[in-house]
């Protein structure tokens, strides 16, 4: 009872920002309120017992979002300009949208169901063979550091790479040109 | 108790959620932010003991890292103007009503 109360406070919560950040036009507010908004998706994820997705939403979203999106204004306006289209078609689309993912959701398992397809695929064998197989007694990081090896090998090339890019459009050349001036 | 105690920092999450939509001024969003992280990390806390995890505890010690680190990122951003320079003019900062 006291889960549902909390789920449907975030959820308020969540619904009132989201709506404010749609609506004001100092972007520097924005960034603050993504940042609570991140917080209070974490909070949502711990509720649903998603620990390990709370922990990366918390460190990416509220830390290195906020940041990035701060380095971003430095470089650009810190207000938006007004929209030139009316909103309404994009937003029959978004209601289409969002209505035909909320009749697919009717098709999937209930909440939690121990028969869903997750549950009974590769999902057991991870459970009971992984600390023989590969000896590490944590579940995800055997399946992420091993089963899944070059999977995640891959995902860590490319969030290098973007971290590259970042750096090389945020602050080599302004390293550059100080060197330059000092010399 | 625990449970009066999650809806009474639920009531000050509903504040500062208040207090950042409203603004007015910049350090208002930012105090709300900040406030809100806070009271992010006590939530959590008291879930794990209410669900009796207690590893979910680091997640609290996270968060309250991160959201120390954050504010001093947005507080040099609105010092500076910029995350890395200090010669770059400071943006005016109080006027904010729309």
């Amino acid at each position: 009872m006291i889960e549902f109360i909390l789920d449907l406070i975030i959820l308020v919560f969540l619904l009132v920002v989201a709506v404010t950040v749609i609506r004001l036009r100092d972007l520097f507010a924005v960034v603050m309120l993504f940042g609570i908004y991140s917080f209070l998706s974490a909070t949502f994820f711990v509720l649903l017992d998603a620990v390990d997705v709370a922990f990366t939403e918390a460190a990416v979203g509220a830390g290195v979002a906020t940041m990035l999106m701060l380095a971003t204004l430095a470089l650009t306006e810190r207000r938006e300009k007004r929209p030139t289209h009316t909103p309404l078609i994009p937003l029959m689309v978004v209601l289409a949208t969002g209505a035909l993912l909320v009749y697919g959701t009717t098709d999937m398992p209930a909440f939690g169901s121990a028969a869903a397809p997750v549950h009974t695929h590769v999902a057991p064998h991870y459970l009971y063979e992984s600390p023989k197989e590969i000896g590490i007694p944590n579940v995800v990081t055997a399946v992420l550091a091993s089963y899944r090896g070059f999977d995640t090998l891959g995902e860590v090339v490319v969030v290098f790479t973007a971290g590259v890019g970042v750096l090389t459009l945020l602050g080599f050349s302004r390293r550059e040109r100080d060197e330059s001036e000092n010399s | 108790m625990l449970i009066a105690a999650l809806l009474a920092v639920m009531v000050t999450m509903g504040l500062a959620i208040v207090r950042a939509v409203l603004g007015p001024s910049v350090y208002d969003r930012i105090l709300a932010a900040n406030v809100f992280g806070t009271k992010t990390v006590l939530i959590i806390a008291m879930l794990a003991f209410l669900f009796g995890r207690m590893d979910v505890l680091d997640i609290a010690i996270t968060y309250a890292l991160i959201n120390f680190i954050s504010v001093i990122a947005v507080l040099r951003f609105i010092e500076y103007g910029d995350m890395a320079a200090a010669e770059v003019e400071p943006l005016e900062a109080t006027d904010e009503r729309h």
